[in-house]
């Protein structure tokens, strides 16, 4: 699965280091940029829209994780389902056992506990690798919303816990949706903030390293285990936010909605995006999102009978991951990246 | 790592600044009871439902809204209710509470229906009964027993449908102890409301008799522990109340391991058509073929509609019509028939919004009590009660699956309080008259 990316990242590094600009600043910037992108795309879409932008959000923060886990470090986790999982949980359980906690406090916690999940996660993991390590994120996956029917009391049992967030302050005229999504969205850019810092930092560095060789990276000083372990963490932080997000998005948390199907979701994501880059996994989550949209509102159109238009979202899936696979190996990013080396090669023709 | 604590430094603040207020605290916000028409035109009526046409709930109640369907097809083309034709729109949730939330709202804020009528399910339906309330949508006929939809002071929109879990245990209780008295009883529940609610009725009876307690989750399709639990312990009668796939995966582990109790199933999971088509589904994938005659036959369960193999029933003949005209290639079964059932009463409920209808004169019809019709017990609707049935009768398969009544209707209230024999008089389809042809 360690296939070799070049992110476009690195390659525009030269150029950046000309700039006086502090990285950290120009990627504040540039999330500010985006959160403007978003609050004047949810002001002129409807409310059910804004749901829809608001969900590509925190896919967007999840399938980001993953993709710094498998992509920039080469560690395959079928179980990223399970890290939403504690986010959400741990949202649903300050709403409904603090309810005094402000909203970014429970989000921050909700990492937290990703993040722990993770650290945890990622020192068996550190020890395994290729099937063995997919193997025990699997069982993750499987295995830990199974905690709820063991504690039936605490964690609602097969039925989840439902709330209601009250996150928009009194007096402000936005739609409660419209204002969600605002919030969501404000986080999920922030995280990102801290997610390309580290991917263009030294940190990032060493993931590749670890990826590309192993031995290599140890002779060169890099402790291997670590950077393992390093990368399970943040990886987990971005999907306990995930679920945090969802959680406070849907006002509900429950195992039903954490199946084995969403990790796998995620990862076919992650591939569909573009793998190990940052921007394939904006692409990666709008698919999860309207590929999904698209083909039911297709099945509509088209008059379907349930069994075929039930069926048709997967398939549709199925066969855009496989296309896109084929024709661009890495993902949606990569033909891109392909298109506008294609684009300037015509331009530098003609001029000649 | 000094940026990164920068960075999270930054992300603190900024949040700070946008909520201030603790996230579960009630900014006691009240009610939208502001009178609307959301979805009703000059000649249309929208609404929506959310069902599980995918994933571990689909075998069996995936066929409840093509039931549904046939219905308002019908009642269109009588003419529609007071002269505007049923918009029905169906939404996929796959029994996952997250897709329930996101397709609910995209029913009210996309499809602006207006009125959310029997969503499918506990797990899925409590997530959204906050939101439907808060938004003013009607939230009619819920798709489950659950005892949290009879809540008129939190959730004046919300109605249930079916006989309440906790009723039907006590019904299932009281036969039990009046049968099979000195024997020893096994339950075997799913692990959330429906065991839970069931168990809290049937306790009531048969608490000294029971002599293990299994559970299961539906997302574990192999019951087998379970049932060598129920045959170790030597259980003769064993309650269960379980979804139509695991009545029908709970017998087949059953004729595994030679154990042959006295099945009592709860009524969402004791139509015999239905069960016969998963039995021999489920043989089929596991490479054997069996007789599902010679599996159900005996097998008691409970009812509070009447069942579809009772022809001469008025109602079973008036939905056959329907089905025969509009859905000929489903098999007509137990489970169609209730969602032809909760389709009906819908429309008699619109019917009696009169022919302006806004959402507050639809729950207004709701809870005036009049909605009689189909049921073999009556509606529990009222200004206090948003229950559904408020009873049932207990009936047992033949060997060709037909079944037979073997105590009558009874009505119980869902505390403590007594089971009494119901002998009231059901309207006729023509005394309802729905759709004036």
């Amino acid at each position: 699965m360690s296939v070799r990316t070049e992110s476009p990242e690195t390659r525009v590094e030269p150029a950046r280091k000309r700039r006086t600009l502090p990285p950290l600043l120009v990627h504040v910037l540039a999330a500010a940029g985006a959160l403007a992108v978003v609050v004047a795309l949810t002001l002129v879409t409807d409310e059910f829209t804004n749901l829809r932008i608001a969900t590509i959000g925190y896919y967007l923060i999840a399938v980001a994780g993953l993709t710094l886990l498998t992509g920039l470090t080469g560690q395959v986790s079928l179980g990223h389902g399970a890290f939403m999982f504690i986010g959400a949980y741990t949202v649903a359980l300050l709403v409904r056992r603090v309810p005094s906690f402000p909203l970014w406090a429970d989000l921050l916690l909700a990492s937290a506990a990703g993040g722990l999940a993770g650290l945890l996660a990622g020192a068996a993991a550190a020890r395994l690798r290729g099937p063995y390590l997919a193997g025990a994120t699997l069982a993750l996956a499987v295995g830990l919303p199974a905690l709820t029917r063991k504690f039936p009391d605490f964690l609602g049992g097969s039925n989840g816990i439902d709330f209601t967030v009250h996150s928009r302050p009194a007096g402000i005229g936005v739609p409660e949706l419209r204002w969600q999504t605002w919030i969501v969205w404000l986080s999920v850019l922030l995280a990102l903030v801290l997610v390309v810092n580290i991917v263009r930092g030294r940190l990032g560095r060493d993931f590749r390293a670890v990826r590309d060789d192993e031995v290599a990276a140890a002779l060169s000083g890099i402790a291997v285990g670590r950077t393992k372990i390093l990368a399970f963490l943040v990886s987990a932080v971005c999907g306990g936010l995930a679920g945090g997000l969802q959680a406070f998005l849907l006002g509900t948390a429950a195992p039903g909605s954490f199946t084995p199907a969403l990790s796998l979701s995620l990862l076919a994501a992650v591939v569909l995006g573009g793998l190990g880059s940052l921007w394939g996994a904006l692409w990666g989550a709008v698919a999860l999102v309207y590929f999904q949209a698209w083909s039911e509102d297709l099945a509509d159109v088209l008059h379907l009978n349930t069994d075929v238009a039930n069926n048709l979202p997967l398939a549709v899936y199925g066969v855009i991951l496989i296309v896109v696979v084929l024709a661009f190996p890495r993902g949606i990013q990569g033909g891109f990246h392909r298109l506008g080396a294609h684009l300037k090669s015509i331009r530098r023709g003609g001029k000649a | 790592m000094r940026r990164s604590s920068i960075g999270a430094g930054f992300l603190a603040v900024a949040l700070a600044l946008t909520a201030c207020g603790g996230a579960g605290e009630s900014d006691g916000g009240g009610q939208q009871a502001a009178d609307s028409a959301v979805g009703v035109t000059k000649d249309t009526v929208v609404i929506g439902t959310h069902q599980p046409l995918t994933g571990p709930a689909a075998p069996g109640y995936s066929k409840i809204s093509a039931g549904a369907r046939a219905v308002y097809q019908a009642i269109n083309d009588g003419g529609g209710i007071n002269g505007r034709k049923i918009d029905y729109k169906v939404e996929d949730d796959g029994y996952n509470p997250t897709r329930t939330v996101e397709v609910v709202k995209k029913l009210v804020l996309q499809d602006k229906v207006f009125a959310i009528v029997g969503g499918l399910g506990t797990p899925t339906h409590s997530k959204v009964v906050d939101y439907l309330n808060s938004e003013g949508v009607p939230d009619l006929l819920v798709s489950s027993g659950a005892l949290a939809w009879d809540n008129p002071q939190k959730a004046p929109m919300t109605f249930g449908y079916q006989v309440d879990y906790t009723r039907e245990g006590k019904i299932q209780g009281k036969y039990v102890k009046d049968t099979f008295a000195g024997k020893k009883v096994g339950y075997f529940t799913q692990n959330d409301d429906v065991g839970r609610d069931t168990q809290a009725g049937l306790d009531q009876f048969v608490k000294d008799q029971v002599v293990v307690k299994q559970g299961y989750d539906s997302a574990n399709t192999d019951v087998t522990p379970q049932l060598s639990a129920l045959k170790a312990a030597g259980a003769e009668v064993v309650v269960c109340a379980c979804i139509p796939a695991f009545t029908a995966l709970a017998i087949l582990a059953a004729a595994k391991i030679g154990y042959q109790p006295q099945f009592v199933v709860s009524s969402i999971g004791a139509d015999p058509a239905t069960l016969s088509g998963l039995l021999q589904d489920f043989a089929k994938r596991g490479g054997a073929s069996v007789s599902s005659g010679q599996l159900l036959a005996g097998l008691i369960g409970t009812g509070y509609l009447p069942d579809v193999a009772q022809t001469s029933d008025p109602w079973v003949a008036y939905f056959k019509g329907i089905h025969d005209k509009y859905i000929p290639k489903e098999p007509f079964t137990n489970t169609v028939l209730f969602g032809m059932v909760q389709a009906y009463t819908f429309g008699q409920a619109l019917k009696a919004a009169g022919p302006d209808p806004t959402r507050r004169k639809v729950v207004e019809a709701m809870s005036s009590g009049a909605l009689k019709g189909p049921g073999l017990t009556p509606f529990g609707f009222s200004k206090d009660s948003h229950a559904g049935y408020t009873g049932a009768y207990v009936f047992k398969i033949n060997p060709d699956t037909t079944t037979a009544v073997i105590r009558p209707p009874a009505v119980t209230d869902r505390g403590t309080g007594a089971i009494t024999p119901y002998s009231g008089e059901r309207a006729t389809p023509e005394q309802v008259n729905l759709v004036s042809k």
